[in-house]
């Protein structure tokens, strides 16, 4: 097995191959940040996949509410570099809040499958591109309200009503 | 019209319609429990022949992350443990290690060791339960009794060191509930010692047994590229020949400081994933001794924590060694704006915890990914082409979990 190579080294071999296609590069503690901007996705995703990035761990969404946009959120590692092993890389975009519609990643990661949906129906957020989008784990009338918004509330029972 | 059309002029005329093949019939299997729990595949089969599969699962959704960002921090340990009870010190591990991580604190040497104690102890008991089920589903009854017999054994165990057999909301942010009990080595090397022993009679029952042999040999593969590509976890991913284990990969706990290899096998068979789990609880069982022997001594919690702790607790903590969570725990309230991002190695795979602070007592964002949630995939990629007759065998080979899966 070779060395585990440092966050540093990773972010620096990121920043040379993304060039001016990210929009910032931010080393955290725990992962790499990439941010981009939704209309560049598909060349940094490629790029990335070749770099071996090989398969994504979660697909998620953040909703900021008070500043009406979606931050979808890609994290990506892989299994086939083991210098990369303990590498977690964040793709992150925005969208608006009001139109969130998007560009699927499975052309590049058939990993996203499951994730892609779950996020369509926690979010409402649309990739389009992915061959089978529809709710996966909730019934059709709850993934219609979208329960991972900020504005869906959790309507509780009193206990003894 | 062809019969396209006609699904068509259906749909349109607000009629549910779709084009089945000919010689091509649905088969559902679940949700009535074909396996570990509630999951439903819907099966296309020609002949007997699988040609599409469609895992549906979400039967046993409790709206984890949902739950988690409206309660406080402190309340999403209890309740992210369920996603697995069975191994529910490793899956909720990464929660707590995430809210650490927010208030820049870190667990003590000593509680670092406890809770890797725990996760093995989990580990061999959720590998246990694992076998167990997969036994009973290609009709070896007799391996379910027994892996649910000697699974008492690491459940016990746990029970002992937490007070609690399954849920034992063992870990607290800056360390753990209680010390190592009186007595308690001593039957940790009993059970190793008996385990290491049930460990052959399982080869020699089990899986050196020409007819389980005959089952799982060359059935469901799973090539190295093709785990990759679909992103599968834990026992499944080394069982096709990728030597990933974040314990090795990205350590937390004590796992850095132990000694243990990674069971990995290149044939991605279900044959081949029921012999990494039986590698992995020998290294458990060596892991677990190397913890006991190794065991540093000092605090099980962070002194910031000890600091705030009522008179009455500290009088408990001192008398023996356990901690009472102050009320004033409730109102914890990392800085604002601060992600973070822990992993963690569980029973059945990679568990994947994302925390968002804002400020307040309640998480912003909780983002949970569990391994089953990965390994479900593989029914929907892998299940075409085989026989129907070796659907049991690939479902149990897995070790799915639907209420792991569902969230």
């Amino acid at each position: 097995m070779s060395r585990a190579a440092k966050p540093e080294e990773v972010m620096r071999l990121i920043e040379e191959e993304l060039g001016e296609l990210a929009d910032k590069v931010v080393l955290h503690v725990d992962y790499i940040r990439v941010e981009v901007r939704p209309e560049r996705l598909k060349d940094v995703a490629k790029k990335l996949a070749k770099m071996g990035f090989d398969h994504v761990k979660s697909v998620t969404a953040i909703d900021h509410i008070r500043e009406k946009r979606f931050e979808v959120l890609y994290h990506l590692s892989s299994y086939s570099r083991s210098e990369l092993f303990g590498v977690v890389l964040e793709l992150a975009y925005y969208l608006p809040r009001d139109n969130p519609v998007t560009t699927s990643l499975y052309e590049f990661w058939k990993s996203v499958d499951f994730l892609e949906r779950e996020t369509y129906e926690m979010f409402g957020i649309v990739f389009e591109g992915h061959p089978d989008l529809r709710p996966l784990l909730l019934d059709e009338t709850l993934a219609r309200e979208h329960p991972l918004r900020k504005d869906f509330v959790v309507r509780e029972e009193g206990i003894f009503k | 019209m062809n019969a396209t059309g006609a699904v068509k002029l259906l749909k349109q005329a607000g009629i549910d319609a779709r084009f089945i093949e000919d010689r091509v019939l649905e088969v559902f299997i679940g949700p009535q429990h074909p396996g570990s729990g509630h999951m439903r595949i819907i099966l296309y089969v020609d002949g007997d022949i699988i040609v599409k599969a469609d895992p549906d699962i979400g039967y046993v959704h409790r709206t984890m992350e949902k739950l988690a960002e409206s309660r406080e921090y402190i309340k999403g340990i209890p309740l992210l443990e369920r996603l697995a009870i069975l191994d529910a010190h490793n899956v909720s591990l990464g929660y707590v290690m995430a809210i650490e991580k927010l208030l820049d604190i870190e667990a003590p040497p000593r509680a670092q060791y406890l809770r890797t104690l725990l996760s093995e102890i989990n580990r061999i008991a959720s590998h246990l339960y694992g076998m167990g089920i997969f036994g009973v589903m290609i009709g070896m009854s007799t391996w379910y009794m027994w892996a649910f017999g000697d699974r008492e054994v690491f459940v016990e165990l746990a029970d002992r060191l937490t007070g609690q057999r399954l849920t034992h909301t063992y870990s607290i942010p800056g360390g753990v509930r209680r010390d190592l009990p009186q007595g308690f080595k001593d039957s940790a090397l009993k059970a190793i010692r008996y385990m290491e022993r049930r460990l052959k009679e399982y080869e020699t029952m089990f899986l050196n047994n020409p007819v389980v042999q005959s089952r799982l040999m060359d059935v469901g593969v799973i090539p190295k590229s093709m785990a990759v590509e679909l992103g599968i976890t834990g026992p499944n991913l080394r069982a096709s020949g990728v030597r990933y284990d974040v314990r090795k990969a990205h350590p937390y706990a004590a796992y850095d400081e132990l000694d243990f290899e990674l069971a990995y096998s290149e044939e991605g068979d279900c044959y081949a994933r029921a012999l990494v789990r039986v590698e992995e609880i020998r290294q458990s069982l060596s892991i677990i001794r190397q913890v006991l022997e190794r065991m540093p001594g000092g605090p099980i919690v962070h002194e910031r924590f000890q600091r705030v702790l009522p008179p009455i607790a500290k009088k408990v903590f001192e008398k023996e060694g356990r901690v009472l969570l102050p009320p004033a725990i409730v109102t914890l309230r990392p800085p604002s704006g601060k992600r973070v991002l822990t992993r963690v190695e569980a029973g059945r795979g990679e568990v994947l915890y994302y925390v968002v602070s804002d400020g307040t007592v309640k998480p912003y964002r909780v983002r949970v990914v569990t391994p089953s949630a990965h390994n479900v995939k593989v029914y929907k990629y892998v299940l075409p082409g085989h026989r129907i007759a070796d659907l049991p065998a690939i479902y149990g080979s897995i070790d799915y979990f639907p209420p792991d899966a569902d969230r």
